[in-house]
């Protein structure tokens, strides 16, 4: 179900101008990033979708028919909503709060319960958290839990505003991983919010840069957004590391893994090495290095390693292969398979070489 | 004194009849129930109404004020005067007292509801009477039952007081104690105005206990306790 702005414009009565004539096509089963320093319109422009702000002019269409004609609350339970803080209803279990549109709809609470269970397990809750409170969650679980309560009408359109902004750099990475896991499967129209430049590029289809007045700046694909930057004020906003960012689009193919030498955590190392040694677990997971020349009494401890570096995964873009080389104390970025089994090392220098031989460049000219 | 209050207390005269411990008791639980109702009938709607819409809140705070700052005794002088029936002013009086807490309650327990929850109830396609009875009541209920706590107090306490015009209940051992010098009579009647405000104030805990939705106070026990009750993160 596409949605499509048509010079749509929101100004206060105190003169504020949110929203400045935005046209705009967000395509049917696609991630549009709506993106901005705060002041943008990008909220706004968001609210406008379900009728929780009303434009001052324009018309925004869904599934090319006019909002206006619809009914707003019958219209909302169309759409998933999805906001910072989740929202969740403190006095309602989280199955009572995943259940809230379908109940709303008419549906019977037994299957109304169903369709909450089966949702905790889309977005990777335990079904036994069902029966807790609101306040009984991690800020991850409740906003795993606000996503699984917008999906639970079905609704085609999905509208997030900034939810995943409130919790921590760790949590939010797998709550994206998330999201593209469930949209990879589900295949809904979402828009989201968000004044993370990571974030938009990591997860969106289209990337739509707003500047401060409501005015949409740029609208493409985020690798086009990064490489040819209509003005400044892009430019800007994508921001000094947007040659690095690039290489989120370019494939590693070319980059060749070199083996290495291991060494078992558990295993009595009896030589000693010159050389950097990979301590792998009996999973053949990496654990840390043996730096060279050490000696450990009796077995290898995972206290005798130096921590490791960041892993990268074979068929990940380059950047990181790029990332695991730079960040790992032997200068070797360790590569790891599906199953997270260490299979080998990659160079910076190497992963140099590959993206200077690569016929895109490197973005940025 | 603690001798004639002994005597007053084991004089078995005073626990019967119209005059007696349990028929006074019982009429002056009769005045507060009454009043209370009323009060709540008109500070209840008010108060929700102002919370839901944000409409008029200067207006309520203003007046809510203004009547708390009413000397008890003389509004109710003033009115059994205007009126000169003891039970039509003191009931009007206590009705008048007992508005501001509640309404205060129910207001800046809608009021507090996270605007969080309320855009989200409303994104998700509540309508304004969905809205306020299925999200805003029962989130705001510990706050609206603490106005109606603290109402309960006043009109214990200002139902005694009314005695002075004429009125029933344990007020009259205060006023008619002290007009025989009977300071047996002021003193019980000053104890057992406070024991009945402490009973009905344990029984609204009661009730405050099981209305209260377990979400809401697991959410205040974890606010007050800095931070939500779990902190772990369970990742599939």
């Amino acid at each position: 179900m596409g949605i499509e702005f048509r010079g749509v414009t929101k100004k206060y009565p105190d003169g504020t101008v949110a929203v400045d004539d935005l046209s705009l096509t967000v395509e049917d089963g696609t991630i549009t990033v709506l993106v901005g320093p705060s002041g943008c319109g990008k909220t706004t422009s968001l609210r406008m979708i379900n009728r929780m702000i009303e434009p001052t002019a324009g018309t925004v269409l869904l599934d090319g028919q006019d909002i206006r004609e619809s009914d707003p609350a019958v219209l909302r339970r169309g759409i998933g909503y999805v906001i910072q803080h989740a929202g969740l209803f403190p006095h309602r279990t989280v199955l009572g709060n995943v259940a809230t549109v379908p109940l709303l709809s008419g549906w019977d609470r037994r299957k109304a319960r169903q369709r909450a269970a089966e949702l905790l397990e889309t977005v990777g809750l335990p079904a036994e958290l069902g029966r807790r409170y609101p306040a009984q969650l991690s800020g991850g679980q409740q906003q795993r839990v606000g996503v699984a309560r917008a999906l639970a009408a079905d609704a085609p359109v999905l509208l997030m505003d900034e939810p995943f902004s409130a919790v921590d750099p760790v949590v939010r990475q797998g709550l994206q991983d998330e999201l593209l896991r469930l949209q990879a499967r589900l295949g809904k129209t979402i828009v989201f919010v968000t004044h993370d430049i990571d974030e938009a590029i990591r997860l969106g289809d289209k990337v739509a840069v707003l500047r401060v007045g409501g005015r949409l700046a740029q609208y493409g694909t985020p690798a086009d957004v990064l490489r040819h930057p209509v003005d400044d004020f892009v430019a800007g906003f994508v921001g000094k590391d947007r040659g690095y960012r690039g290489l989120s689009f370019l494939s590693a193919e070319g980059v060749r893994v070199e083996d290495v030498p291991t060494i078992r955590v558990g295993s009595a190392p009896d030589v000693v090495e010159p050389h950097w040694r990979l301590a792998v677990n009996d999973e053949g997971e990496p654990r840390g290095w043996l730096p060279p020349d050490s000696t450990v009494d009796g077995e290898l401890a995972e206290s005798d390693l130096v921590a490791g570096g960041s892993l990268y995964r074979q068929g990940d873009p380059i950047r990181g292969a790029l990332d695991a080389a730079l960040s790992s104390p032997a200068g070797l970025g360790v590569v790891v398979d599906e199953g997270g089994k260490a299979i080998g090392v990659v160079t910076a220098h190497q992963v140099l070489d590959v993206i200077e031989g690569h016929p895109e460049g490197v973005g940025g000219a | 004194m603690i001798p004639e209050l002994v005597d007053w207390v084991s004089d078995p005269a005073n626990w019967q009849g119209t005059d007696g411990v349990p028929a006074r008791v019982l009429q002056h639980a009769g005045y507060v129930a009454l009043a209370l109702l009323i009060a709540a009938a008109i500070a209840v709607p008010l108060g929700l109404f102002v919370g839901h819409t944000r409409r008029g809140a200067v207006v309520l705070v203003g007046s809510g004020n203004a009547i708390r700052a009413l000397p008890t005794l003389g509004l109710v002088t003033f009115l059994f005067l205007l009126f000169t029936d003891s039970f039509v002013a003191a009931l009007i009086g206590l009705v008048v007292l007992g508005v501001p807490p509640i309404l205060a309650g129910t207001y800046a327990g809608i009021q507090a509801v996270d605007h969080d929850v309320v855009d989200a109830a409303e994104g998700m396609g509540m309508r304004g009477g969905q809205r306020l009875w299925r999200i805003e009541v029962p989130i705001a209920l510990p706050l609206i039952l603490g106005g109606v706590r603290n109402a309960v107090l006043q009109l214990v306490a200002t139902a005694a007081v009314a005695a002075y015009v004429g009125l029933g209940g344990l007020g009259r051992y205060l006023f008619d104690g002290l007009a025989n010098f009977d300071y047996g009579e002021v003193t019980a009647g000053a104890i057992l105005t406070a024991l009945l405000a402490v009973i009905l104030d344990l029984v609204i805990a009661a009730v405050q206990r099981a209305l209260v939705p377990k979400g809401v106070r697991i959410a205040t026990a974890g606010r007050r306790a800095a931070g939500p009750a779990a902190t772990e993160e369970v990742v599939a």
